[in-house]
Formats: C-alpha cells, sequence, structure tokens
C-alpha cells in the first residue's frame, strides 16, 4: 500500500504514528532531501498536495488536516478516521485595539480579508451573512493586516503565538481541525481488508 | 501562436483514435451479441426535459438558448435520454429493450482535478426488467464486454442505492436528521458521518449498526452481515444476483459494497461502480432505475451501466505496460 506523508506540522507525529504500526520510517527521518520511500511505501509532500495524490490513486492512503480537506471540498477521497493530533484551529483575527472588520463592514460593505484558505473564509462569511472580499496570499498571512492590505485574517493558528507576535487578536473561531486519515475511493473497494485492518490498528493506537 | 480549447476537453490525433475506435468495436460487438442495440440521441436535451427525470440532472454541464429563447443543456449522460426514448418511441412494444450507446457527455468538475468535461461514454440500458434478473444481466455483461476489451484486474462494485436511507428510516431517525447524514455519506466522509450517527443518541447496537453498514464490502459474506438487519430486503436483492452471476461465472469479480453510493438522483435499487487498480477514479458506474422511465410516460423497471472509454483506455495501457 501507498501512503502519502504530509510534511510540514504534521511530519513528526504522522511518523510516530506508522513507527507504532510497524511500519519503519527511520529512513524517513533521516533524509530530508529524498521524498518518495519505496522500501516501506511512503511518499511525502505538501499536507495540501495529499488529496491530490490520493483522489488520483497515486497514493492508496493518504494523512492530513482537516483543514486542506476543508478548503478541497469535492475531492473524491474517503475520510476514514479522525487521528487525533495536529490539532488547531481556524480563526478570524485582526489588529488588536481596532475593529477594523466591524467598521469596514458597516461603512464600506464588506471585510477585506487575507488568506491561504479563500474557501473556507468564503464559506464562514456566507454563512454569517456578511460581505467579504478575499485577497488569497501563499505565505505569511500575519504581516497583510499590519501593512494595510486587509482588515483582517482568516488562519489556523494552534498556541495562537504567531498572532499574539503579530499583535492580532482572534476574533471568532471557524472550525476545529485535526489530522485525519483519507482513502483512494478504488483502493478502498480493492484493498478493503488491507485498509481495514489498518484502521483497526490505527484505532488501536490513538484511541 | 497558441489557439486554446475550452477545459476539460481534447482533441484526439490518429494513434490514440485507432485504439479507441478497436476499443469501442470490440465493446460494441460484445453489446451487439447480447442483443443490445446501438442508438443515437442528440448531445442537447431541452433543460426541462432532463429535469423530468432528475431534478439535479441538468444542475451541472454546459447551457446555451435556442433561437426561441428555451434552455438547451449538453447531455451530462445518456440514461435519461434514453429513458426518453424508450418511453416515447416505444410506447406499444412488447419489453424489455435492450439498448446501448456510444456518444461523448459533458459535465462540469472542478478544474483543479484535471478530469475531463467532455468524455466518451458508452453504456448499456436494459428497460422493462426488474430485479435481480436486470440487475445480474448488465453486471454480467459489462464484466465480459471489459474482459473482452483486454482488461484482466477489472472489478465491480455492487451495492444498493437505497439501503441507508432505508436503514435510516427503520431505525427511525428523524427525518431532519437523515439528510445531514446521506450527504456525509454521499461526500465519503466517514469522520462525519460517525460524529452524526453519535449525536443521535440511539442504542449502540443501532449507531454501531450506522457506521459499520457504509464500511462494508467484499466477497458474498458481507451479505451474511447484512442480512439480519433491517435492510434485508435489498441484501436479499444483492443475494439473489451473486447467485445469477455465480451461474454465469462473473461472480468473483464483484465486489458487494453496502457502503456504495452514487451520486444520481434516480437511482431506486442496485448501484454498480467499475474497478480497475491502474486507474484512481472508477471506470463507470451505473445502478437500477425504476421510476424514470415512469416519468416519461411508460412504466418501466430499468437499468443500465455506463462507461468512461478513455479510462478504460487508460486501465488498458496500465496494463499492457505492466506485463
Amino acid at each position: 500500500m501507498k501512503i502519502a506523508v504530509p510534511r510540514g506540522a504534521l511530519f513528526r507525529e504522522t511518523l510516530d504514528l506508522l513507527d507504532s504500526l510497524g511500519i519503519d520510517t527511520s529512513e524517513v527521518r533521516s533524509n530530508d532531501r529524498k521524498l518518495v520511500f519505496p522500501d516501506v511505501g511512503i511518499v511525502t509532500m505538501r499536507p495540501s498536495d495529499v488529496p491530490t495524490y490520493v483522489e488520483h490513486g497515486a497514493a492508496d492512503i493518504g494523512i492530513t488536516g482537516k483543514d486542506v480537506l476543508l478548503e478541497q471540498t469535492g475531492r473524491e477521497v474517503y475520510e476514514l478516521l479522525d487521528l487525533r493530533y495536529g490539532y488547531c484551529r481556524m480563526v478570524v483575527a485582526e489588529r488588536e485595539g481596532t475593529n477594523a472588520m466591524e467598521e469596514s463592514l458597516r461603512r464600506l460593505g464588506a471585510v477585506r480579508l487575507a488568506t491561504k484558505y479563500p474557501r473556507i473564509a468564503a464559506r464562514h462569511f456566507a454563512d454569517t451573512g456578511r460581505q467579504v472580499e478575499i485577497v488569497e496570499v501563499k505565505g505569511s498571512v500575519e504581516i497583510a493586516p499590519l501593512t494595510g492590505l486587509v482588515d483582517g485574517i482568516v488562519d489556523l493558528t494552534a498556541t495562537g503565538t504567531t498572532l499574539a507576535e503579530n499583535h492580532l487578536v482572534e476574533r471568532e473561531q471557524i472550525c476545529e481541525c485535526t489530522a485525519r486519515l483519507i482513502a483512494n475511493p478504488v483502493a478502498h473497494k480493492l484493498k478493503a481488508a488491507e485498509i481495514d485492518e489498518l484502521i483497526e490498528r490505527i484505532r488501536g493506537v490513538v484511541a | 501562436m497558441i489557439h486554446p480549447i475550452p477545459p476539460g476537453t481534447r482533441d484526439v490525433l490518429p494513434d490514440e483514435m485507432r485504439e479507441l475506435r478497436q476499443l469501442t468495436e470490440t465493446l460494441r460487438a460484445r453489446f451487439e451479441g447480447a442483443g443490445y442495440g446501438e442508438i443515437s440521441t442528440p448531445t442537447m436535451e431541452y433543460e426541462d426535459v432532463l429535469r423530468r427525470g432528475d431534478e439535479r440532472a441538468a444542475g451541472a454541464g454546459y447551457r446555451l438558448f435556442d433561437e426561441h429563447g428555451q434552455v438547451l443543456v449538453l447531455r451530462p449522460d445518456m440514461t435519461i435520454p434514453i429513458a426518453r426514448v424508450v418511453a416515447t418511441r416505444y410506447q406499444d412494444e412488447e419489453p424489455p429493450f435492450r439498448l446501448c450507446y456510444f456518444g461523448n457527455a459533458f459535465r462540469e468538475v472542478d478544474r483543479r482535478s484535471g478530469q475531463a468535461h467532455e468524455f466518451l461514454q458508452t453504456g448499456i440500458e436494459l428497460i422493462g426488467m426488474p430485479e435481480p434478473q436486470g440487475d445480474a444481466e448488465v453486471v454480467a455483461l459489462a464484466i465480459e464486454a471489459l474482459s473482452d476489451a483486454g482488461l484482466t484486474r477489472h472489478r465491480l462494485g455492487l451495492g444498493d442505492g437505497s439501503l441507508y436511507r432505508t436503514l435510516l428510516a427503520e431505525l427511525e431517525v428523524p427525518e431532519e436528521e437523515r439528510m445531514p447524514l446521506l450527504e456525509a455519506l454521499s461526500r465519503r466522509d466517514l469522520v462525519d458521518v460517525a460524529i452524526g450517527v453519535d449525536r443521535l443518541g440511539l442504542a449502540s447496537s443501532a449507531s454501531d449498526l450506522l457506521t459499520r453498514l457504509p464500511t462494508l464490502r467484499g466477497g458474498p459474506e458481507v451479505l451474511e452481515l447484512g442480512k439480519d438487519e433491517p435492510v434485508a430486503p435489498a441484501v436479499e436483492n444483492l443475494r439473489a444476483c451473486y447467485e445469477l452471476l455465480a451461474e454465469r461465472g462473473v461472480a468473483d469479480r464483484v465486489i458487494f459494497d453496502l457502503g456504495l453510493v452514487r451520486e444520481l438522483g434516480y437511482y431506486t435499487g442496485a448501484v454498480f461502480e467499475v474497478y480497475d487498480p491502474a486507474v484512481g477514479f472508477a471506470l463507470g458506474g451505473g445502478g437500477r432505475y425504476d421510476d424514470l422511465v415512469g416519468r416519461f410516460g411508460r412504466e418501466l423497471p430499468a437499468c443500465g451501466l455506463a462507461l468512461d472509454v478513455q479510462r478504460v483506455h487508460v486501465a488498458l495501457t496500465a496494463e499492457e505496460r505492466e506485463a
């Protein structure tokens, strides 16, 4: 079975999980440049690429954050298990001591937001009946309100440290996110026994 | 200078076309040999007509206006047009009707996914034959046609599209709670299904059944697990299918899948999906749609199955490469 493993924030805990299932990840840990490890069936990649590889069947199963899955709705993958680690929250934040978002909404008709998660942000503001202008950025969202690009941000926070360092305060929580196990729909049928066995073993470890 | 073509469409050059033609000729020979005459219907249909078949069928895809301002839709599949043809053109003939088709269908899909918006579809429709005989005949013919084409590893998932809905009703889950669960299931989000089921506060045996049933898939032993549950009639039909398929010698290609759901809204019973290990998406699918032809004026039980020819071609190529 081919497993798509996310590099980044979920990387260590994912490898710990695989270790506890008896999959040897020592080569993966010791080799930062290499991305494909055919001996143990592991492919490593950015978390946001995991659904792509799994949807197309280039990996049978994969692990990624719920934030990624919420942003990429409509992917044809099975979401099989909440792995419980990698807990973080999707929040709306703005500069401390201001209420730029509320004021923009009242006087200008829409909130201006920067985010790496345009779909999650758009859905949240639509659901709460507010107009929004979304500016999609690829990195360091926190600086967007400080430079006057936007009124606020929608971003993922684990501890709140990055927000605080940039003098941003959380105003709303959109959702909570943890790591999820996903599977390709065809693999889910053709490799049913292997996948079910893996799920049982993971349940034994994370429960 | 680049002259673009619309996203999700493609040009087919002679090398590929020759192989596609050979593939479709093989499939056509098997379908015709089994009594499935080929038909062709318009590429465009009136939106109203498609909506009569399935409220959601005309929801996606390409629309245009004709010279009278009527809304036309590029056909998203061939099943509704064929239901229309049978109900209008075969009003007095004796059923069953066996039909096959080869034609392009059009769907709006997420651009990121790299899937085709226009794709060559082939399929069979068996109209006027009830379950389980009709289901088994269509399933067996699809499996045999793909074997003829040269696939050796293909499998067919067989489930029942109304199974989960029936189960929710039998367990007396409140109406307003059913839709979110069915939607989570059709998104394949089993984590959300489990959360939703948990929230219902049912007895543990009922909760367990609601979370476990969508994951039951495999050989005929799966049907043993489902036979005492409130979904017994559907499971009984699947068992009857299994016996008919065993007689035809194709039962080992079938994966019984009690969690199988199909997007389209007109399925009333068995649902099918075709898999090959070389392709990450289903090669095709179908099911039983006993109410559909009746919506066009002639009550007839029916079922059918469609294949994405290009995906079958990908599977064949992969198999040749690995050989």
